[in-house]
């Protein structure tokens, strides 16, 4: 079978092309999904791409978390459909309730635009299974709003239970507690992290390819569902 | 008809690098004794009778303000 996984785009969404080529890329079929629908069209997996949802406004990723499409991926992923939130999208995940915190403005104000390493902190997600544990990846990072805050007990909860996916090395970039990048929910469904690996899916046009793993990951784990 | 005002704040935790860089800005400007400011939100909303203070707390709290971040206080103003 073919793995079926929706990108979503809403007004203000960038990175819905990117998302889906690297869905294609892992040989699944890319089902676009429009903020307004109120049905999944029987996809197996979501992806929330990054951007800059209906500008941004009030909140990163409040009012995208109330479009019609996010009350469909909310009760998916209760189901425990597989659901990766990259950027804006993890950021809507947050406004979501799916995963724990939010981001705020980056410490020191600057919009961070680079190639950033970070090291796979838990490969026991849907997402994550292709990587080594403990592998440093490199991919890009692009946002002003990326510094992760929760409570302290969120944080030792998450430390804890090994839901810290993705962190920061070589210095945190923007302020964010523990140098977290990405975390996955209770179920090692839902996945979300600041940085895009469906930038670096292929060496001609990223930094790497280490980003592929990801949508890899979730195709392996669909396919042998 | 009544006027609300819902002031949104980050709480006192959390980290508010835009009333840090305000602060910092103000000696530069000439203005001493500013020890601290912290940068937040201000709504007026414009609503009728039958609005009633539970009904604005989940307005305040479900989509104003994000209570992992944010803290609010909603008033009651002579419009």
């Amino acid at each position: 079978m073919t793995a079926r996984i929706g990108v979503i785009t809403f007004p203000g969404t960038l990175d819905d092309g990117d998302a889906a080529r690297a869905v294609r890329y892992a040989e699944a079929e890319a089902v676009p999904l429009w903020h307004a629908d109120e049905d999944l069209k029987g996809v197996d997996a979501v992806v929330v791409p990054g951007g800059f949802s209906y500008g941004d406004y009030l909140r990163t990723g409040v009012i995208a978390r109330h479009a019609p499409v996010m009350t469909a991926v909310i009760e998916a992923a209760h189901r425990g459909m597989p659901v990766l939130g990259i950027c804006n999208g993890f950021q809507i995940l947050c406004e979501a309730g799916l995963l724990p915190g939010a981001m705020i403005r980056n410490a020191g104000l600057h919009f961070i635009c680079r190639d950033q390493w970070l090291r796979v902190e838990n490969t026991g997600t849907v997402w994550t299974t292709r990587y080594e544990p403990g592998a440093e990846i490199l991919i890009p990072m692009k946002n002003i709003d990326g510094c992760y805050m929760a409570e302290q007990s969120t944080l030792d909860e998450l430390e804890a239970e090994g839901r810290v996916v993705f962190r920061y090395v070589g210095g945190n970039p923007n302020g964010s507690r523990n140098d977290i990048a990405g975390i996955r929910s209770a179920d090692g469904r839902v996945v979300g992290l600041m940085p895009h690996p469906e930038h670096a899916i292929d060496a001609l046009t990223g930094p790497s390819d280490d980003g592929l793993g990801m949508f890899y990951s979730a195709v392996d784990a669909l396919v042998n569902a | 008809m009544a006027r609300v005002v819902v002031d949104v704040m980050p709480k006192p935790e959390i980290l508010d690098p835009q009333g840090q860089v305000v602060a910092r800005a103000l000696p530069r400007l000439g203005f001493s004794g500013v020890t601290e400011v912290r940068q937040g939100k201000h709504f007026e909303l414009e609503v009728d009778d039958s609005v009633d203070d539970e009904t604005l707390a989940k307005i305040a709290e479900g989509l104003l303000a994000n209570p992992v971040i944010e803290q609010w206080t909603v008033r009651r103003v002579e419009a």
